[in-house]
């Protein structure tokens, strides 16, 4: 594909178009968001108890807290637990299955199986049972957790790939000119895998902001700071749809479904534009 | 009831791309007649594949862009989907060159009949004394009814789809590239059943597509040369190999190995040059750039000359009567 | 004799494809309960002085501490010890007590719990698979409703779990009044097998389930759609097609060859909709593992927390099983040609 036929198909794909334009107002949202704000995600800031208004864009909370700030600080740490978290899962699968898929043998073996586990032993439980005993939690630390049980299945695509990119000739070549492994990996293989590493990485991407919120939700969130899945947890915790707060409870949620649901979305018209078969014609 | 089993008339299939139209068949004409087989050969690329395909399933990228294909007084191009659908398997019928992958792997042979006869109204139960005979003419065991196309082998599994492909005795058999694919002892194999299946009445007329002219040597009475989208040549196997008359055709004939003759004493003569670009293609004769009679006539498209009922597309052939 | 030496075949091939996979289950259980036994001492910050804490502001503190604790974590015994004790505790059942509810055992308060949120959870990804699976197939392919359908499956499992909760009892619970938000029977009733407990026990039961059928459906209809794109293209369904067969059955071959990668995906799938029964029975308050584990956690009720942990982790092992025997039954190439790859 020439550079031009690229730009042409990128432009003309919708799914990628709508959803890079949601990514990036969200992104700048979250870098300016709170300089648009005079007040503190923590501090009291007015009356409770108000829907928004020209004051208070989203509302206050129970506790007279302003909720816009609280969604973008909110936001800024839930794209940065995306970032950090799914950039290591997906760093951690790629090295894992570049080693399991060129090594072979019985690394191999200990690799897939240890992957096995991974994959079977259900995350969330293993993120709950790791985070309840960690006395200070911040969002590096969070991440660092995601990241090292989010790479199993990135780790066996990759080594499925690198299998089948190993036989070919032109890696072949490098090894008789005498290449060592790790330039073979690097400059033979990963380049023919790049828009698939892409993808990867924005499917650990989205994964990685749900499973933060999810554990930011069941009270094993950043011990200090504020997130999206924190604010749901404590709209929760104050019966806030009891209350009919609604603004309390489902704007943080609408806001992690529109990221994830972008996320999606362009991974499928990225799948479109790099897969001429799955193209409308 | 006419002898013309199908009568192609300039028949354009273009693919569309981002940069314009591929002509891969481009103004074609040709006609099967009866019992007969035709085989279709060039070069990889020259369209004799999608020409195959197109007769029996016209679908994106390939794109209709005029012409008729006659069958039965019904232009197949044009037909609605649901009558085509009822023309296809009875009446028309193909071996695909992805024969060997074109199996359901989650479907037994036997399920995979059944549902297909059953699209036709027909009913295998009726039908296994038939399945039977054929299974053995292609030498496969009853067996593989109640096997998965995994435990088959690949030329087993093209044996399969010949039987599948015509259970329903179609006047008209595509056989797309199946030889490719085999070693020389199984193409041979493969061509003398598809003979016994003609010869017992089992299909009408064959379409054999190949780039093998040696394969076609054995099987075809007649042969039509296409080159770069369009036909060149249509002549009985015989002529073809003896006299040629299209440029392309001589030169192609004499690229061909022949026994007894080692190749340190007579060099093989290739054909130098590439076939063109089909990509938005003008007009003119497309093997003009490589054609050493090439002259000023050349740059208009050639017609069919009629030269003794065979058919050449190339100026030399006019007569003085020709209007140009 | 060739019938037979392939059934014998077929049945060592099929020994080998189970074992594998119950060896893979064994390892994760043992790597479970190893983690289960080491976090809590070996993680920085000394986890066991803050549980020690804990215990010295009940009531009786001192016997508890003294009794329990050199039983539950011998701490001044050697490791190796430690943890061997540690796995005869797990086979007597013993999960340690609650705090949060002293002084139950964990044990009583997990199969309290459990029936509630196996009630949500199993039909849940039973109803969403299938018909999840089913409107997949049926949008691939067909442009507009394609371009419709799309967007919603995309929202409905981009979204957390329990934020869909949250959604549909503010709607139905709040604005409409339809249904319950909180509990999992009417606080009026006791537990019994009466008409009027089991007609509140749906009518709580209907909102969480509902909430969870939705998110999970997404993510099926979506992997099938795109499964059924990609069949739609492979070469035997163009081959059907040149055979004059009707886009009917053309779909149903389709469907059969897309649903087993799905099944594949309903074993990974089913750590993530555990957690989100999980969390979503927070939202509604329903009284399930994850009500107890979040209680577990607010309350800093290590041994609860710790319990529910196991607990999840043998109900994935046991539900991967079940899908391992569904697959084989769905798939014949495993049956017939196994060669290694699981």
């Amino acid at each position: 594909m020439t550079r031009k036929e690229f730009i042409y198909f990128i432009l003309r794909n919708k799914k990628f178009v709508f959803s890079f334009c949601v990514l990036t107002f969200l992104a700048v949202l979250a870098t300016f968001g709170p300089m648009l704000t005079p007040y503190d995600p923590l501090e009291f800031a007015s009356f409770p108890y108000q829907p928004p208004n020209r004051d208070h864009w989203l509302g206050t909370n129970t506790f007279g807290q302003d909720l816009f700030t609280q969604l973008v600080y909110g936001l800024r740490s839930s794209l940065l637990v995306g970032l950090l978290g799914g950039g290591l899962a997906t760093f951690i699968g790629l090295s894992i299955g570049f080693a399991a898929g060129y090594k072979g043998g019985w690394l191999d073996e200990f690799l897939m199986m240890l992957s096995n586990i991974l994959m079977v032993l259900p995350t969330l439980a293993l993120l709950i049972i790791i985070a309840a005993y960690l006395p200070y939690r911040g969002v590096a630390i969070q991440s660092v957790i995601i990241g090292f049980t989010a790479w199993p299945w990135t780790a066996r695509a990759v080594r499925a790939q690198t299998m089948t990119l190993k036989t070919r000739e032109f890696v072949d070549l490098a090894r008789i000119t005498g290449c060592n492994n790790l330039k073979i990996i690097w400059q033979e293989i990963m380049p023919n895998m790049m828009s698939y590493v892409f993808m990867v990485f924005i499917l650990q991407f989205g994964g990685a902001i749900l499973a933060a919120t999810g554990l930011d939700f069941i009270g094993l969130g950043p011990t200090r700071g504020i997130s999206l899945g924190i604010m749901m947890q404590q709209a929760t915790l104050w019966s806030a749809i009891q209350l009919g707060m609604w603004w309390w409870a489902i704007t943080p949620g609408a806001v992690i479904t529109l990221i994830v649901a972008s996320l999606y979305i362009m991974n499928t018209g990225l799948d479109e534009i790099f897969n001429p078969r799955l193209r409308e014609l | 009831m006419s002898d013309v089993v199908l009568k192609v008339k300039s028949l354009k299939v273009y693919y569309s791309t981002l940069h314009g139209n591929v002509k891969a068949v481009d103004d074609v004409d040709f006609e099967i007649v009866r019992k007969e087989v035709l085989g279709i050969a060039g070069e990889s690329g020259c369209g004799k594949s999608t020409l195959g395909n197109a007769l029996i399933l016209l679908k994106p990228p390939m794109r209709y862009h005029g012409g008729e294909a006659i069958m039965d007084e019904k232009n197949l191009m044009t037909l609605p989907k649901k009558e085509m659908r009822k023309v296809r398997y009875r009446k028309i019928s193909i071996i695909p060159q992805y024969a060997m992958d074109a199996l359901n792997p989650t479907k037994k042979i036997r399920e995979i009949m059944q549902d297909l006869l059953k699209e036709h109204g027909e009913n295998l139960e009726k039908k296994l004394d038939i399945v039977d005979e054929r299974l053995q003419i292609v030498n496969l065991p009853k067996a593989v009814l109640n096997m998965y196309p995994v435990e088959l082998s690949g030329g087993m599994k093209q044996r399969v789809v010949m039987v599948i492909s015509t259970l329903l005795n179609p006047d008209l058999l595509i056989a797309d590239e199946i030889t490719s694919a085999l070693d020389v002892s199984s193409q041979k194999a493969v061509v003398q059943m598809l003979h016994r299946m003609k010869e017992e009445r089992i299909v009408g007329s064959i379409a054999f597509v190949t780039h093998d002219l040696a394969v076609l040597y054995q099987i075809a009475q007649r042969i039509m040369i296409m080159y770069a989208g369009k036909v060149a040549e249509i002549s009985p196997t015989e002529k073809i190999v003896n006299q040629p008359l299209h440029p392309y055709t001589k030169m192609l004939m004499a690229s061909l190995p022949k026994m007894g003759v080692r190749y340190n004493e007579i060099k093989l003569k290739g054909i130098s040059g590439y076939p063109p670009n089909l990509l938005n293609i003008g007009p003119g004769c497309r093997f003009m750039g490589r054609c050493p009679f090439a002259f000023e006539l050349c740059t208009k498209d050639p017609p069919l000359f009629d030269i003794d009922g065979r058919k050449v597309a190339c100026w030399i052939y006019r007569s003085e009567g020709d209007e140009i | 004799m060739v019938g037979g030496v392939k059934i014998i075949k077929g049945v060592k091939i099929l020994q080998k494809y189970l074992t594998r996979k119950i060896v893979v289950y064994l390892l994760t259980f043992f790597f479970a309960v190893t983690i289960d036994w080491a976090i809590p001492r070996f993680m920085p910050g000394n986890p066991i002085n803050v549980l020690v804490s804990r215990f010295a502001a009940l009531p009786e503190s001192i016997k508890v501490m003294q009794s329990y604790f050199t039983q539950a974590f011998g701490l001044d015994r050697p490791l190796l010890e430690q943890y061997t004790s540690f796995w005869k505790a797990l086979f007597r059942g013993d999960l340690g007590i609650s705090i949060y509810l002293y002084p139950q055992p964990v044990l009583k308060v997990i199969l309290e719990a459990l029936p509630y949120t196996i009630a949500v959870l199993l039909p849940a990804i039973f109803v969403s698979f299938m018909v999840g699976n089913r409107l997949g197939a049926f949008v691939a392919r067909k442009k507009r409703l394609d371009n419709t359908a799309l967007p919603i499956f995309y929202t409905l499992t981009a979204s957390p779990y329990f934020w869909f909760g949250i959604l549909l009892a503010w709607f139905f619970g709040v604005v409409l009044k339809w249904f319950p938000i909180a509990g999992a029977y009417s606080y009026l009733l006791r537990r019994s097998f009466s008409w009027t407990f089991i007609k509140s026990f749906l009518y709580h039961w209907i909102l969480p389930f509902s909430s969870l059928v939705l998110v999970m459906l997404g993510g099926w209809a979506i992997g099938m759609r795109n499964m059924i794109i990609y069949e739609l293209e492979a070469n035997y369904s163009r081959y059907l097609e040149s055979c004059g067969a009707s886009q009917k059955l053309i779909r149903k071959y389709s469907y059969r060859n897309a649903i087993l990668p799905q099944v594949t995906g309903l074993a990974i799938q089913l750590g993530t909709a555990v957690a989100g029964t999980l969390t979503t029975e927070i939202v509604f308050s329903y009284p399930g593992i994850g009500y107890i584990l979040m209680q577990g956690i607010l309350n800093q009720d290590y041994f609860l927390i710790q319990g529910c942990f196991l607990f999840i982790v043998i109900g994935v092992l046991l539900a991967n099983f079940i899908v391992d025997l569904f697959y084989l039954i769905l798939d014949p190439r495993i049956r017939k040609t196994y060669t290694g790859e699981v």
